[in-house]
């Protein structure tokens, strides 16, 4: 019996006005944790948005667990880059976790309370239990960065979509990260994070996705996360994307 | 004063004024909670050609033709304010100024040249509120509250303020998460599958709604009072979301209706010769709620800062 | 024959859009539009109190030098709250703007209600400032008006420099030991000086839109700061003259909003047809490029027909070949494809008969073109190793048109024989 990927892109280009961020991606995520690498201005987060619809892409097609997003949002979480909100917000650490369960719940009136529970447990799994009730702009940047890991596994999806998890966290706050990382695939879920820090990706997960706007190298951590494949994905670049980069550049500055 | 002055001449503008600062003050955390104070602003005077064409058309004053005309002219000003910032490139604010004015230049123009001015619409009524000409020439006792002949008599803006307020508290009620995460998180609103855009616009056309309901009363500019003072005030006094939404609501009541007696009853009541503009005090007085909002966090913040100092 | 009074109440209109245009570009790329709506309803109460003192002194209210200096001092004010409440922290910019231009407005209001419940002449053609009406201005107002506006277009001037540098990048000029703070004061005071000016024949309402349009407008125009200064400045004088003109003939029209629709009409002209930037230029550009696309494309998939029918590499062209087919290679609909045999037929690279097209000999050199520049970029993607066939035909597509002749030159140097196409031909596209 062959099981659909959890994620699985067929030539997905997105381009932001003319300059081309994603290029002809075909992948297939492999079960269990999964890094996409690559440099600055890769792609990387853009191809994550894509892949949630969140910016428009120019082709291609998204599956995920062989069905398309609409279908299956509820099996997919979301971890979005640091600082997008407004952390002054009239929010405390529960509410936001709760918003990850707003899905499965009337529009108006109180918060159930199983979700309540489960918001509450999320907060506990990343050792924010005792912050429940702060408002979010009162905690540390390490700490908002867990009370959106909450929010995420509040979902409690089955694959979750995380981007830059460990950037400009502390080493607690990072330590927590991984532990919620590998409780997640124990329990059989699958976690695809775009990541920066090239140093820690064989300590952290087990499969690997090299890009610069396409792909360069992709599958386990021992197999495709070697000098030469980054150095090709960081080092050279494709000549004629390169080209096509400048003459938007050029068609831009007009 | 008799009871029946009261009724005649008093109620109907507190009233007025209570529902107009409920239902903006309801509205205005949302756009203060998204940076879209400004919009507001827009909104406010840019439903003004709708108005007026709205009364051109059906040459009448009657509420529902200047809502529908205003709405329009709401979100197509909204509309535009996207299209011009993205074409011209422009940053929010300018692209905002842009528009509003020449939309409330339009319907300055509209109003000399389609004689709307000259009937009952007038200019002061935009530039300054005219809460004070709403009488409730019925009103003979205070049986006239229960006699359905007399409040027939009521003034239709009490009618058209009460239907717009009852829907923004409605809707308010009923999107109340979806509402909170579009202010929060657009984008993971979006990841979840929320149709965020059309709760944009729905927000445009509930400000757009209740911008026309309190014109009439407040006029054009002194909404935006109504709209952003008492949001602004409680973003500096409560990290309650249910605080920051329903106390906007109670303050913006509550500046109508304590603006209103300033204006005139209560120095009236003092035997003193002073009779202000009842749109111009509840609008110095939501500035001033704001100043000492900010006062009182300044010295608290301070006064801690000291403590730990001590300590 | 102009009286002597309207000639100068034009003039002075004509500067004070000169100079709203030159403050209001900087303040535009200052990212400080909508500051100016805050000044100019701020003013409100200036006046009103003003007006009051001068009344109660014995002075003339309607002389106009009190009047401007009460409005700038409460513009100055107006300005201070907004930085004041945005220094909470808890208020952002857009918000304290709204306060303050609101309950500024509001406060103003209640002293226009009671000054007109005194007796006196306090409160006289106050009303005029908030709508502006210059069919009502003395000659010696716009006299003044106008030197207010000539001193902030003289500063303008000498500061250029600075305000250049500090509009560009605010944070290269800090590290530069630049007091940007300073020039962003100078800016302010610039600005209420304009507002103010403005006042009389614009209104406070919507003195802001003097400010915005002229520059929103140049900025569609031009890509350089001196140009986008020089047109800004026109529009607004011209505009400001215009506006002036109508209320002076039509006098029940408001100065402010005549003024501001002539500003709005050129701003949409503007948006509409501006080279580059413009609405319409955008268009006519996208389907410029997608018309020059599709002509490659129907091009290459007649030849590649033709060499799917037989004819090897390199010498296809001298057959017919059916729409229908062209239409499968590409995945169009017939009727696209039958429109833009249409099309090459008009332009001479194509014949057609009964539904099929013929490459004519200037069709065919197209063709050739256009199928080695894919070729070329196909064997190039191949050859760098990272791609399938199927994804180095869709990438090719992307990239191909208008690849500059000397990449194309350097992947696949003239004369060689045309590769044959590393993917099977005639095949239906999805």
């Amino acid at each position: 019996m062959s099981v659909a990927p959890p994620l699985s892109v067929r030539h997905l280009t997105v381009a932001y006005g003319e300059r081309p961020a994603v290029w002809d991606v075909t992948w297939d995520a492999p079960t269990g944790l999964t890094a996409i690498v690559g440099p600055n201005g890769a792609g990387k987060s853009t191809l994550l948005k894509a892949t949630l619809g969140l910016v428009p892409a120019l082709s291609g097609e998204v599956r995920f667990f062989g069905r398309p997003l609409e279908e299956v949002r509820d099996r997919v979480g979301y971890l979005p880059q640091r600082a997008s909100v407004d952390w002054d917000f009239p929010a405390t650490a529960l509410d936001v976790v709760c918003m990850a369960r707003y899905p499965r719940m009337r529009w108006w009136g109180p918060v159930p309370k199983r979700h309540r529970e489960a918001a509450r447990a999320a907060l506990a799994q990343v050792g924010m239990e005792g912050f429940a009730e702060r408002q979010i702009g009162k905690l540390s940047g390490g700490q908002q960065q867990r009370v959106f890991l909450a929010r995420a596994l509040a979902q409690d999806a089955d694959l979750v979509l995380m981007d830059e998890p460990f950037a400009a966290v502390d080493a607690a706050t990072e330590q927590a990260i991984v532990t919620v990382l590998r409780d997640l695939v124990a329990k059989g879920r699958h976690v695809v994070a775009v990541h920066h820090d090239l140093g820690t990706v064989p300590d952290y997960f087990s499969n690997v996705l090299l890009i610069n706007a396409r792909v360069f190298a992709a599958g386990k951590v021992a197999e495709a996360f070697t000098p030469a494949t980054i150095g090709a994905t960081y080092g050279a670049r494709l000549a004629l994307l390169d080209q096509a980069n400048v003459r938007a550049a050029e068609a831009r500055a007009l | 004063m008799t009871i029946r002055d009261f009724l005649m001449l008093d109620l109907p503008p507190l009233l007025a004024a209570l529902m107009a600062g409920a239902t903006c003050g309801l509205l205005g955390s949302f756009l203060v909670l998204r940076r879209e104070s400004l919009v507001g602003d827009a909104l406010s005077h840019a439903v003004l050609p709708g108005i007026v064409l709205g009364f051109a058309i059906t040459g009448a004053r009657s509420g529902l033709p200047m809502l529908a005309g205003a709405m329009v002219a709401g979100l197509l000003a909204v509309v535009l304010i996207s299209v011009v910032q993205r074409a011209a490139r422009l940053d929010p604010g300018a692209a905002i100024g842009a528009i509003f004015t020449t939309f409330f230049a339009v319907g300055l123009v509209l109003m000399e040249t389609t004689g709307a001015r000259s009937v009952d619409l007038d200019l002061d009524c935009v530039l300054f509120g005219q809460l004070e000409t709403l009488v409730w020439a019925q009103a003979e006792g205070l049986h006239s509250l229960v006699d359905p002949a007399a409040l027939e008599g009521l003034p239709r803006q009490l009618g058209l303020l009460a239907g717009v307020g009852i829907v923004v508290a409605v809707v308010v009620a009923v999107l109340w998460r979806p509402l909170k995460l579009i202010c929060f998180d657009p984008g993971y609103a979006a990841a979840l599958g929320m149709p965020s855009r059309a709760l944009e616009f729905g927000l445009a056309l509930l400000v757009a709604a209740a911008a026309v309901a309190a014109f009439e009363s407040v006029g054009s500019i002194l909404v935006v009072a109504m709209l952003v003072c008492p949001a602004a005030a409680l973003r500096l006094m409560t990290d309650r979301y249910g605080a920051q939404v329903l106390g906007g609501a109670a303050l913006g009541a509550a500046l109508g209706g304590v603006g209103y007696a300033l204006a005139g009853p209560v120095p009236a009541a003092l035997g003193l010769e002073l009779s202000l503009n009842a749109a111009g005090v509840i609008g110095t007085l939501g500035g001033l709620m704001v100043a000492a909002a900010a006062l009182v966090r300044a010295g608290v913040t301070r006064g801690r800062q000291g403590r730990a100092a001590v300590a | 024959m102009i009286a002597y009074n309207t000639a100068v109440v034009l003039l002075g209109c004509a500067l004070l859009g000169l100079a709203a245009g030159t403050v209001g570009t900087f303040s535009l790329l200052r990212g400080r539009a909508l500051v100016a709506d805050a000044v100019g309803h701020a003013a409100l109460p200036g006046v009103a109190i003003a007006a009051l003192i001068v009344a109660t002194l014995g002075g003339d209210p309607r002389a106009l030098p009190p009047l401007l200096a009460g409005a700038a001092t409460a513009g100055v004010l107006g300005v201070l709250a907004v930085q004041a409440l945005a220094r909470t922290g808890r208020i952002r910019e857009d918000a304290a703007i709204a306060i303050v231009l609101s309950s500024f407005y509001a406060l103003g209001v209640a002293i226009l209600s009671w000054l007109q419940t005194q007796p006196g002449a306090a409160q006289a053609g106050l009303s005029k400032f908030i709508l502006g009406q210059a069919a009502a201005m003395r000659a010696e107002d716009a006299l003044v008006a106008a030197s207010v506006a000539g001193i902030c277009l003289l500063v303008c001037l000498v500061a250029f420099q600075r305000l250049r540098a500090v509009c560009f990048d605010p944070d290269f000029c800090r590290m530069q030991g630049l007091r940007v703070q300073a020039v962003d004061l100078l800016l302010l005071g610039l600005l209420v000086l304009v507002c103010v000016a403005g006042l009389q024949a614009v209104g406070l309402i919507l003195v802001v839109a003097l400010l915005v349009l002229p520059a929103a407008t140049a900025r569609l125009m031009t890509f350089r700061l001196p140009r986008m200064l020089a047109i800004s400045a026109l529009i607004g004088a011209v505009c400001g003259a215009a506006g002036a003109w109508v209320s002076a003939l039509r006098p029940e029209v408001p100065t402010g909003a005549a003024v501001v629709l002539a500003l709005a009409a050129v701003f949409t002209v503007a948006l509409l047809l501006a080279p580059e930037r413009g609405l319409l230029a955008q268009l006519y550009t996208h389907l410029r490029r997608r018309l020059a696309a599709d002509t490659e494309h129907f091009l290459r998939a007649t030849w590649e027909a033709q060499e799917a029918a037989g004819a090897g590499p390199g010498t296809a062209g001298d057959r017919w070949a059916p729409i229908a087919a062209v239409a499968d290679a590409r995945g169009w609909r017939i009727g696209r494809a039958r429109w833009l045999a249409f099309w090459l037929a008009q332009r001479g690279l194509v014949a057609r008969a009964e539904d099929h097209v013929h490459l004519t000999p200037r069709g065919a050199a197209a063709a050739r073109r256009a199928v080695r520049a894919h070729r070329a970029v196909e064997h190039h993607l191949l050859a760098a190793g990272a791609t399938d066939i199927a994804s180095a035909d869709r990438l090719a597509d992307l990239v191909e048109h208008g690849l500059p002749p000397e990449v194309a030159a350097r992947l696949l140097p003239e004369p060689s024989a045309l590769p044959a196409s590393p993917h099977v031909l005639g095949g239906k596209r999805p």
